[in-house]
C-alpha cells in the first residue's frame, strides 16, 4: 500500500483549507473596508491632506507668530491702501498683508479652524436631522401597514418640499431669518443636506428591508423594531456615512460661498476663509493672492474630503467585494 | 393516513399583490395573482417537493405558508393551528417550529453578523438554553450537524464559499429544533460539486432529526431526487400532483410532461432517444391569467371545448392528483398533441412582467 | 485542419497590492467547422475568460495579460489589432451571452439593433436591411416579427430577447459562433426551445458552436466534443458519448456522479465532490484537483500531470485514472485508491473543512451516476465519519 510522504500529504492539507490558513479571528466588513482603504492611493492621498488640515486646525491657531486681528501693516505704515499697497510675502510675513494690514498667513491658520468647525458642524446638523426622519421614514416603509406607509409618505413629502427649493436659497433664506452669523451659516449649510441624508438613508433602508436576511430573521420570530434597529439599519450605514465625507467637502464651499455672499460672520475678527475671499474681492486689482489663497485652501480641503469620501464609497461597495 | 399524521394543511390558499399607479395617491389597478387557489398538505416527516418556472408562485406559496407574506385568502393549519387567523405575539412563538433556508446564502445572511451571532439571534429570541453557557452547546451541536467547523462562529459570512455559507443558512434554521423547514431553492445558487453535497445534507438531517421538508425549486431532477410528493405548479394553481416516482412513470398533466421531457438529463443516450415536447410561447402575465384552463393557451393537447373556458379543478386519478379535463385520454393515447403556434406574451397592460412578478417590488413589509 | 485552436492560452490578472489571478492556465481545444464543441466546468473554472479572450472582450486594464495562441482560419486572434479584430467579430465569430437584457442596448429598438449589424458586415441599408432583419427573427422563432422590430428589449419576454440576440449573432452566418451560458437565465421550457433553435441553426448553416455551460444535461444532448475544465485548465476532451459513459478523469466521474438525474430513483443518496471550488492547487505545483481527488496518489502533488492522450482524439490530465468499466481493477490500481481514500478520511477529520467531505453511503451509491453504458467507477467515498 502506497503511502504519502508526510511532507507531500502536509502541503495538500494546506492547501486543501485555504480559508483556515487565514488569521484565527473573523474579519468583519468595517475591517475589511478598512483594509481595502488603506490600499487605495486616493484614500491615502486624501487621508493625509485631511490629517495636514485637521493638525493645523486644531494646533495651527497657537503657534502663529501674529494675531489674526493684528493690524500690523497699517501700524508699520507698509500697508497703503489708499495708494494701492498691499506688500505680498516676505521673510516675516509667508503670504503678504491683507487690505487691513493683516498677516495673511496668520489669519489663513486661524481661519482653518473656523472653516472645519462650519463644515463638521453643519454636516453633523445635516446628518441628525437628515437621519432621524430618513430613519424613521425607513422604519415605517419597512414595517409596512397601513401607519407604516403614513408616517412614511408624510415625512417624505415634507423632504421633497425641502428639496424642491433651491439649496442657496433655502440658505439664503434661513440666513435672513436668523440673522447673519456663523451659527446662521452652519444652521443654513446643514438644513440644506438634511433631505440627502433623509432619502439616501430611506432607500437604504427599504432596499435592505427588502433583503432576505431581514426575511430570515422574520421566519425566525425576531420582532419588528428589533430587526429594524439590529439589521437593517446598520446595513443602511454605510452609504450615510460615505455621503457625510462628501457633504463635508461641499458644506466647506457653500459656507464658504454664504460668507462671500455676506451671510458670514460680520465680525471679522475671527477669520473664515469665505469671509476672507469675500473681502479679497475689492483688492483682487491689487493683489490677487489675497483671494488666490483661502480658494486654493478650500479647494484642497474639499478636495482632501473628496478623495476619502470616494475611496470610503468604493471600500463599501458591496458589489467590488470579492 | 389519519390527520395527525398531517403537519400542514393548505386549503385554497391565494396571495394576490395589488399593482399600484399613481404618483400621490395609490390607485389599485389591478392584481398579480401569485398563488391563486391552492391546496395541499404536507406529512409528516416526509418532503413535499415544489416544483414550476419562475413568475409560477411556487417561493410566494412557501413565504405564504409560513405567513412570512401574508395571504388574502385561504387557511393554513400547523400541527393543528390555523395560523392565518393568529396574533402576531402568537405566530412569533410559532416560528419557532417552521423555519426556512434560502436560495441565495450570501444574501439571506446579515453581512454584519459573525456566524455565533446569526445562530445566537433565534435562540435569544424563544429563550432557548437559557444562559449563554447553554446556548453555546446548542450552537456546537448544530454546527456538527451541518458540517461546520468550531473556528467558523467568529466568521463572518463573505469568508465562506457559497457551500459553507448554505450550511450556516441551514445551522440557523437548525438551531431552534423546528418541525418544519421551507427550502426555497436551497441549491439553486451552487456549485454542481457542491450541490450533491447540500442535498445530501439535507436527507441525512431529514433521516436523523425526522424533519418535514417543503422544497420549493425549479429545478425538476433535484426536486424529484429530495422529495416522497412532487406539485406541479404553473400560474399560481398546483397542475398535478403525485409520489415522486409516479410523476417521472406517469406524468399525467400535459404541462409536466413538457416540463419533464425539457430538463436535460446528462447522458447522450437518454437525450437522443427521449420525446421532446416543446412548449410554444412564455409564460402568460399572472396579472391577466388565461381564462379556463391557465395551460390552454401552450397545450399542446388544448381541446376546443372546455379548456378555454372551464377551470379544471384537482381531481384524483390513481396516486395522483391533476387538473386536467382531458387527462385520461392524454394518458391513454386516444388524444395526441398538436402544434400550438407562439403567441408573443406582451408584459401585460401594465407593464409587469412575468419574470419580476414573483417578487413583487412593493416598498419593504418585513412582515 | 481545425476552424479553431486554441494552444495553451492563458489568462492573468495581475493587480497591484494582491495576489496574481490566473484565470486561465493553459487552455488548448479546438473546433472543426460545423461542430459542437463544449466547454464544461464550475464557477471559476475559466470558461468565460477564455471564450472572452478569445474574442478579444477581456475588459482592457494594466495587469490583464493574454498568452497563447488561438488560431483561426489560419490567423492568431490575440495578435490582432483592434480594428481587424472588430471586423471579424460579428462576420465571422459571434457570440451569444448569458444575459440577453444587459447584451441588448435598452434605448433601441430590437430592429435598430439587428440592421446595424447587417450595415456593418453585410453592407445592407434601408429596406433591403429591414426585410432581411424581419426574416431573421423569423428564421429564430419570433412570431410577428414586422411588428417586434420597432421594440425596445424590455417589451420583450427573457426567452424572446435570447432569440433576438441569437438573430443578431447569425446575420452574417459566421463561421464560429461562441454561446456562453445562453440559456442559464431562463427557465426550462425556454431553455429547450432555445438549444433547439441554436441545433438548428448549427446543423443548417455548417456553423461551428462552443458552448460553454455549467449544465452537463445540456452537454450531453448538443455537443460533439466536450472539454471540462478544472482550473483554469482543460483536464478531459472526448466524444460526447465516450465521456458520458466511460469518463476518465476522477473530476468528471465526481461531476457525473454529484448531479441528480431526472431518471433515476428517489433516495439515492448522491455521491458529491468533496471540498469546494476554493480548495486548488495552483498547477506548477501539481494537479489541480489533487485536494478534493478521492484517487489522490503521492505523484499528484509535485508537477502538473502531463496530457495523456488515448485513441478516438480522447485525452486527460490524470496520472492515476478512472479504470474503464469491464477492466478488473488491478492491486496496483486498487491500492492508491484505497490511500488516496484513507488521507481524504484523515484530512477531514483534522482540517474539519466546512465542505469537507459529506458521509455518503457507498454501495448503492455507486450506481447514482451509472449511465446505460456500464457501471461507471464512481470516487469510493471513506465511511460516514
Amino acid at each position: 500500500m502506497t503511502i504519502i510522504s508526510g511532507k507531500k500529504r502536509e502541503k495538500i492539507d494546506r492547501l486543501a483549507e485555504l480559508a483556515a490558513r487565514e488569521e484565527e479571528r473573523g474579519v468583519s466588513l468595517w475591517q475589511d473596508a478598512f483594509r481595502r482603504l488603506r490600499r487605495n492611493p486616493a484614500a491615502i492621498v486624501g487621508a493625509v491632506i485631511l490629517a495636514i488640515f485637521v493638525l493645523v486646525a486644531v494646533v495651527g491657531p497657537f503657534f502663529v507668530p501674529y494675531g489674526p486681528t493684528d493690524t500690523i501693516g497699517i501700524r508699520e505704515g507698509v500697508v497703503r491702501v489708499g495708494q494701492g499697497l498691499i506688500p505680498g510675502h516676505s521673510a516675516e510675513h509667508w503670504l503678504g498683508y491683507d487690505h487691513q494690514g493683516r498677516d495673511v498667513f496668520s489669519r489663513m491658520v486661524v481661519g482653518a479652524r473656523q472653516t472645519l468647525l462650519v463644515g463638521v458642524v453643519a454636516t453633523m446638523i445635516g446628518l441628525a436631522i437628515g437621519a432621524l426622519i430618513g430613519g424613521v421614514a425607513g422604519a415605517a416603509a419597512g414595517l409596512g401597514g397601513r401607519w407604516g406607509r403614513w408616517i412614511d409618505t408624510t415625512l417624505m413629502r415634507f423632504i421633497d418640499m425641502l428639496l424642491a427649493l433651491p439649496s442657496l436659497l433655502l440658505a439664503v433664506s434661513i440666513a435672513a431669518l436668523l440673522g447673519p452669523s456663523l451659527t446662521t451659516v452652519m444652521i443654513a449649510v446643514g438644513m440644506v443636506s438634511v433631505p440627502v441624508f433623509a432619502r439616501l438613508l430611506r432607500g437604504s433602508m427599504i432596499v435592505q428591508s427588502n433583503s432576505d436576511y431581514v426575511l430570515a430573521a422574520t421566519s425566525l420570530g425576531v420582532r419588528k423594531s428589533k430587526i429594524a434597529l439590529a439589521h437593517v439599519l446598520p446595513n443602511s450605514l454605510a452609504p450615510v456615512i460615505v455621503q457625510a465625507t462628501l457633504t463635508l467637502a461641499t458644506a466647506i464651499i457653500e459656507a464658504a460661498a454664504l460668507s462671500f455672499l455676506g451671510l458670514g460672520n460680520p465680525d471679522s475678527a475671527t477669520p473664515e476663509w469665505g469671509v476672507m475671499l469675500a473681502d479679497a474681492q475689492q483688492w483682487i486689482g491689487i493683489r490677487p493672492a489675497l483671494a488666490i489663497y483661502p480658494a486654493v485652501a478650500i479647494i484642497i480641503t474639499a478636495l482632501g474630503f473628496t478623495l476619502l469620501g470616494e475611496a470610503m464609497r468604493e471600500a463599501l461597495d458591496p458589489k467590488l467585494r470579492k | 393516513m389519519t390527520d395527525s399524521d398531517i403537519l400542514v394543511e393548505v386549503r385554497d390558499l391565494k396571495v394576490h399583490f395589488p399593482i399600484k399607479r399613481g404618483v400621490l395617491f395609490d390607485r389599485t389597478v389591478g392584481h398579480v395573482k401569485a398563488v391563486d387557489g391552492v391546496d395541499l398538505s404536507i406529512r409528516r416527516g416526509q418532503t413535499y417537493g415544489l416544483v414550476g418556472e419562475s413568475g409560477c408562485g411556487k417561493s410566494t406559496l412557501g413565504r405564504a405558508l409560513l405567513q412570512l407574506t401574508p395571504p388574502t385568502a385561504g387557511e393554513v393549519s400547523f400541527d393543528g393551528v390555523e395560523l392565518t387567523k393568529l396574533a402576531s405575539g402568537k405566530l412569533r412563538t410559532m416560528r419557532r417550529r417552521m423555519q426556512m433556508i434560502f436560495q441565495d446564502p450570501m444574501s439571506s445572511l446579515d453581512p454584519r453578523q459573525n456566524v455565533e451571532s446569526i445562530l445566537t439571534e433565534g435562540l435569544q429570541t424563544h429563550g432557548i438554553g437559557g444562559d449563554r453557557d447553554g446556548r453555546r452547546k446548542i450552537i456546537a451541536e448544530t454546527l456538527d450537524k451541518v458540517g461546520l467547523p468550531r473556528w467558523a462562529l467568529s466568521r463572518y459570512p463573505h469568508e465562506f464559499s457559497g457551500g459553507q455559507r448554505q450550511r450556516i443558512g441551514i445551522a440557523r434554521a437548525l438551531v431552534l429544533g423546528p418541525e418544519l423547514i421551507v427550502a426555497d431553492e436551497p441549491v439553486s445558487a451552487l456549485d454542481v460539486s457542491i450541490q450533491a453535497q447540500v442535498v445530501n445534507l439535507l436527507d441525512e438531517l431529514q433521516d436523523n432529526l425526522g424533519l418535514t421538508y417543503l422544497v420549493i425549486a425549479h429545478d425538476l431532477a433535484v426536486v424529484r431526487h429530495i422529495s416522497d410528493t412532487v406539485g406541479v405548479m404553473y400560474l399560481g394553481a398546483l397542475v398535478e400532483e403525485a409520489p415522486s416516482d409516479r410523476l417521472y412513470t406517469e406524468p399525467l398533466h400535459p404541462y409536466t410532461r413538457a416540463l419533464m421531457s425539457a430538463v436535460p438529463v446528462p447522458d447522450p443516450d437518454v437525450e437522443d432517444r427521449r420525446e421532446r415536447i416543446l412548449l410554444a410561447g412564455d409564460l402568460p402575465s399572472p396579472a391577466n391569467p388565461p381564462a379556463g384552463c391557465r395551460f390552454h393557451t401552450r397545450c399542446p393537447w388544448a381541446q376546443p371545448t372546455r379548456c378555454a373556458d372551464e377551470r379544471p379543478v384537482l381531481r384524483e386519478i390513481g396516486a395522483s392528483r391533476v387538473a386536467c379535463h382531458w387527462a385520461e385520454q392524454i394518458a391513454s393515447g386516444e388524444l395526441r398533441p398538436h402544434k400550438v403556434s407562439a403567441e408573443i406574451i406582451r408584459p401585460a397592460g401594465e407593464g409587469e412582467e412575468p419574470g419580476v412578478v414573483s417578487a413583487p417590488s412593493e416598498p419593504g413589509s418585513f412582515v | 485542419m481545425a476552424l479553431l485552436e486554441v494552444d495553451d492560452l492563458s489568462v492573468t490578472f495581475a493587480r497591484r497590492g494582491q495576489r496574481t489571478v490566473r484565470a486561465v492556465d493553459g487552455v488548448s481545444f479546438s473546433v472543426d467547422a460545423g461542430d459542437v464543441v463544449g466547454l464544461v466546468g464550475e464557477s471559476g473554472c475559466g470558461k468565460s475568460v477564455t471564450s472572452l479572450a478569445i474574442m478579444g472582450l477581456l475588459p482592457k486594464q494594466p495587469g490583464l495579460r493574454v498568452g497563447g495562441k488561438a488560431m483561426f482560419d489560419g490567423t492568431d486572434l490575440l495578435q490582432l489589432d483592434d480594428r481587424s479584430r472588430r471586423d471579424i467579430r460579428g462576420r465571422d465569430i459571434a457570440m451569444i451571452f448569458q444575459d440577453p437584457l444587459s447584451s441588448l442596448n435598452p434605448v433601441v429598438p430590437i430592429g435598430l439593433q439587428v440592421t446595424e449589424v447587417l450595415t456593418r458586415h453585410r453592407g445592407m441599408k434601408g429596406d433591403a436591411a429591414a426585410k432581411e432583419a424581419a426574416e431573421l427573427l423569423d428564421r429564430v422563432g419570433i412570431p410577428d416579427p414586422k411588428r417586434r422590430l420597432k421594440e425596445y428589449p424590455h417589451q420583450l419576454s427573457g426567452g424572446m430577447r435570447q432569440r433576438a440576440l441569437i438573430a443578431m449573432a447569425v446575420a452574417c452566418q459566421p463561421r464560429l459562433l461562441i454561446a456562453d451560458e445562453p440559456t442559464t437565465a431562463l427557465d426550462v421550457t425556454i431553455q429547450a426551445q432555445i438549444l433547439e433553435l441554436l441545433k438548428d441553426l448549427v446543423r443548417g448553416s455548417g456553423t461551428a458552436l462552443v458552448m460553454i455551460t455549467h449544465d452537463l444535461g445540456v452537454v450531453a444532448g448538443m455537443c460533439d466534443t466536450v472539454n471540462v475544465l478544472y482550473g483554469g485548465r482543460v483536464v478531459e476532451t472526448a466524444r460526447r458519448r465516450p465521456l458520458f459513459r466511460e469518463p476518465r478523469h476522477p473530476y468528471t466521474v465526481g461531476l457525473l456522479a454529484s448531479v441528480p438525474r431526472l431518471d433515476a430513483g428517489r433516495g439515492e443518496r448522491l455521491n458529491p465532490i468533496p471540498g469546494s471550488v476554493r480548495d486548488l492547487l495552483p498547477w506548477p505545483e501539481g494537479c489541480a484537483f489533487a485536494p478534493r481527488c478521492t484517487r489522490r496518489v503521492d505523484a499528484c502533488v509535485g508537477e502538473p500531470p502531463d496530457l495523456v492522450l488515448t485513441h478516438d482524439g480522447r485525452s486527460y490530465r490524470c496520472i492515476n485514472p478512472a479504470p474503464l468499466p469491464g477492466i478488473v481493477p488491478t492491486t496496483a490500481a486498487a491500492s492508491p485508491t484505497a490511500a488516496a481514500s484513507s488521507i481524504a478520511a484523515a484530512e477531514s477529520a483534522d482540517t474539519a473543512d466546512g465542505d469537507g467531505p459529506a458521509p455518503v453511503i457507498g454501495a448503492e451509491a455507486l450506481d447514482a451516476g451509472t449511465p446505460a453504458g456500464g457501471p461507471v467507477p464512481a470516487p469510493r467515498e471513506e465511511e460516514k465519519s
